[in-house]
């Protein structure tokens, strides 16, 4: 699993224009190792990325994924504020109406809290130890699915 | 030079090492293949199968090694190291209001911590008061909210801070977290001969690594040093600042990078602080440094004594200090938070144990042993008691502190060492090629050079040419032991209301014209260039919040912006 091949072979599987995704660090921490090797990573894969930047906040981030038109949203946050700060974010996509936008996150997240946020619209939770292989196939399926839907 | 070997000695030892790679060797390889065709340490070093004398056959022992608190000091600081004083036991703490901390600093003291580590929330880190917009839903979360004067008095209740001394893992906002906890031990009636502690107040790693800066990198550089300069004066026991390779590390450098990188930025301030027209002696020994302590044993422990020798070399050849102490590398080390798992997270206890062996082997001065549930947030008072204990069965069971520097003489300790300090050597050469740390700070350098080394990181655990137990090997689909971690619980909500409330009461109750005045005369002083520092603890001592000084400084100097590089 998660070799060059592999990636390519799952990347054959989408149609229509490349994926684009946004890489953002929601919230006040700083810790932007993990967001930069996961955007890394969807790049090398073939993938579109945007990188953020640290210290964004909702707001912000819902502009650019407008501005840019992303397929997908990979959110990562350390500071612990995962729930109120991805609650303000899941809602400003709703009230924009692109709500279709799958929304993904990393971080160091606490296990109970991954239902809650399930709860409030986010797609995916991925723990610290998480493959790389694990989120570029992750991406693919989601927004093959996203994009099902839409037609 | 003080050669360990003699010659005869070294030619027999080669002849037989000749023999015994033609005959004992290659019946061993047949019967038993190596695991590897290439181990490597962390940071990319080829380790060889086997040292010998050979290996450190040109090394001077007086020169490399020498003995224990005398020159290059790569044998320790002291002369007695632990068998004097065990070291310190710090362990970085903090988390929602005021009044949480104090609760948990005071259980940490009667269970044998001696020495306090405060962690901040990210609105403190970053200078923001609690009722800022930007602060919502952070406020408490990662350490404890510090606004103003009233809780920095509120987390030192019934705690006597002439007794003890206060690590403050504070940044861009340093000047004012010390101004408060300068006035809080003042109103406890402590004299300033008394005050001991440490500010990190260490700005070029917030840029490479940590990212939690403000100000552009020369004002952040200058603040920094208006803080050194006036500890300087006025607080004989505070170290003010903590020149920190540990969020360099963590950020995804290597373990040469870190020494190197570190190395680099306390060179710059040296230099700033000499311009100042300060006396190297005057200050040089207030400097304080943090490392990480890794997994790769041995490279740890090689990384901490090749550092010590590095720096004391650095501040007697080239910036001619006389004084002993300035040439000590004092250093706390932190074991590493990015090498715990989520995954089977109890084996976290066994890391970061494995890691402060290294830290007490490579001798720390004061060490933080991470707890097993830090992958998910901050530790529960559990897991914090295993953390400490963790040290204390090291420094009393198990008799490695009853020696000094006992790994020293091992032909790969000190092969590694040596190496340690070379290929940490070229990045300095290059940094200082580059006009120093500030200036490749601003290029991006030390920035790119961690994203890389990261993402060979990680690609190399993908690729299971490193591997990490739980994640990579031995992995469990179905774990429950992820799922019975105890986590600290906490009501973030309700911390961040009563916040938000304390800080409305203090700015109705204060004397508003006294704070306007006290920052305005702050305004004035940072933009005429003068040491901040007598400003800012005049505005705290008025209750001007953390928030409003920083504002006021952003006014002068500007804020940080960085390009989004990965």
């Amino acid at each position: 699993m998660g070799g060059a091949a592999d990636i390519l072979e799952l990347m054959k599987e989408i149609r229509g224009r490349r994926i684009k995704v946004l890489v953002a660090k929601l919230g006040l921490d700083g810790h932007d190792r993990g967001a930069k090797v996961v955007a890394r990573a969807l790049k090398d894969a073939g993938m579109e990325v945007i990188y953020t930047g640290i210290r964004q906040s909702p707001e912000q981030v819902v502009e650019t994924a407008i501005q840019e038109d992303v397929d997908i949203i990979g959110v990562s946050i350390l500071s612990g504020a995962h729930i109120p700060l991805m609650e303000r974010l899941i809602s400003l996509l709703k009230e924009k109406g692109i709500d279709d936008i799958p929304v993904f996150l990393g971080g160091t997240i606490p296990i109970p809290d991954i239902p809650k946020l399930e709860k409030i619209g986010v797609d995916k939770v991925f723990l610290p130890g998480t493959p790389l292989y694990d989120i570029i196939k992750y991406t693919v399926e989601a927004v093959k699915k996203k994009r099902s839907r839409r037609n | 030079m003080t050669k360990l070997y003699n010659d005869k000695a070294l030619d027999e030892i080669k002849a037989r090492l000749e023999k015994w790679e033609k005959e004992t060797l290659p019946k061993s390889l047949r019967r038993f293949p190596e695991r590897s065709d290439d181990f490597t340490t962390l940071s990319g070093i080829p380790v060889k199968r086997l040292y010998t004398p050979l290996d450190v056959k040109d090394t001077g022992y007086m020169e490399k090694q020498g003995l224990p608190g005398e020159y290059p000091f790569t044998r320790g600081i002291h002369a007695t190291m632990y068998r004097g004083r065990i070291w310190t036991m710090r362990m970085f703490s903090g988390f929602g209001s005021a009044e949480d901390t104090n609760k948990r600093l005071k259980f940490l003291i009667s269970h044998g911590e001696t020495g306090l580590s405060l962690a901040f929330d990210y609105p403190t880190l970053v200078g923001i008061d609690s009722d800022d917009p930007l602060a919502k839903g952070e406020v408490g979360v990662c350490g404890v909210a510090v606004s103003s004067l009233l809780d920095m008095e509120t987390i030192f209740d019934g705690i006597d801070m002439g007794a003890i001394t206060t690590n403050m893992t504070i940044n861009p906002p340093a000047p004012v977290l010390l101004a408060m906890y300068v006035a809080t031990a003042e109103k406890q009636g402590v004299p300033y001969s008394k005050i001991g502690g440490t500010t990190q107040n260490d700005p070029l790693k917030e840029f490479i690594a940590q990212k939690s800066y403000v100000f552009p990198p020369e004002p952040s550089v200058k603040i920094a040093m208006d803080v050194v300069e006036w500890s300087v004066k006025n607080l004989p026991k505070w170290n003010p600042i903590s020149i920190s390779g540990y969020h360099i590390r963590e950020a995804g450098s290597t373990a040469v990078q870190e020494l190197a990188f570190t190395i680099a930025d306390g060179i710059e301030y040296v230099r700033h602080l000499i311009n100042r027209g300060l006396d190297v002696d005057s200050f040089a020994p207030r400097l304080s440094f943090f490392f990480d302590s890794h997994i790769n044993f041995f490279e740890e422990i090689a990384k901490f004594r090749a550092a010590r020798r590095m720096w004391a070399k650095i501040m007697k050849e080239w910036f001619n200090a006389k004084k002993e102490r300035s040439l000590w590398m004092r250093f706390h080390t932190q074991t590493a938070g990015v090498s715990l798992t989520a995954q089977q997270p109890f084996n976290n206890i066994i890391r970061t144990t494995i890691e402060a062996l290294a830290a007490v082997l490579g001798g720390t001065q004061s060490l933080h042993t991470n707890s097993l549930d830090e992958p998910f947030r901050v530790p529960s008072e559990f897991a914090a008691k295993i953390a400490l204990r963790t040290q204390q069965i090291i420094a009393y069971e198990t008799g490695v502190a009853d020696t000094v520097d006992p790994l020293a003489g091992s032909y790969y300790v000190e092969w590694l060492t040596d190496q340690m300090e070379e290929e940490a050597w070229k990045y300095i050469d290059r940094i200082e090629m580059m006009g120093g740390m500030t200036e490749a700070v601003k290029r991006g350098y030390p920035q790119r050079e961690i994203t890389e080394a990261s993402f060979r990181f990680q690609r190399e655990v993908e690729e299971k040419r490193r591997f990490i137990v739980g994640v990579n090997i031995f992995v469990e689909e179905e774990e429950d032991e992820i799922r019975n971690v105890p986590l600290l619980d906490i009501n973030q909500k309700e911390i961040e209301k009563r916040q938000i409330e304390r800080l409305r009461m203090l700015r109705m109750e204060r004397n508003n014209e006294a704070v306007r005045d006290a920052l305005n005369k702050l305004r004035k002083a940072a933009s005429e260039g003068e040491n901040i520092m007598p400003y800012v603890l005049d505005a705290v001592k008025k209750y001007a919040t953390l928030g409003e000084i920083m504002n006021t400084l952003k006014e002068v100097y500007g804020i940080w912006v960085e390009p989004p590089i990965y």
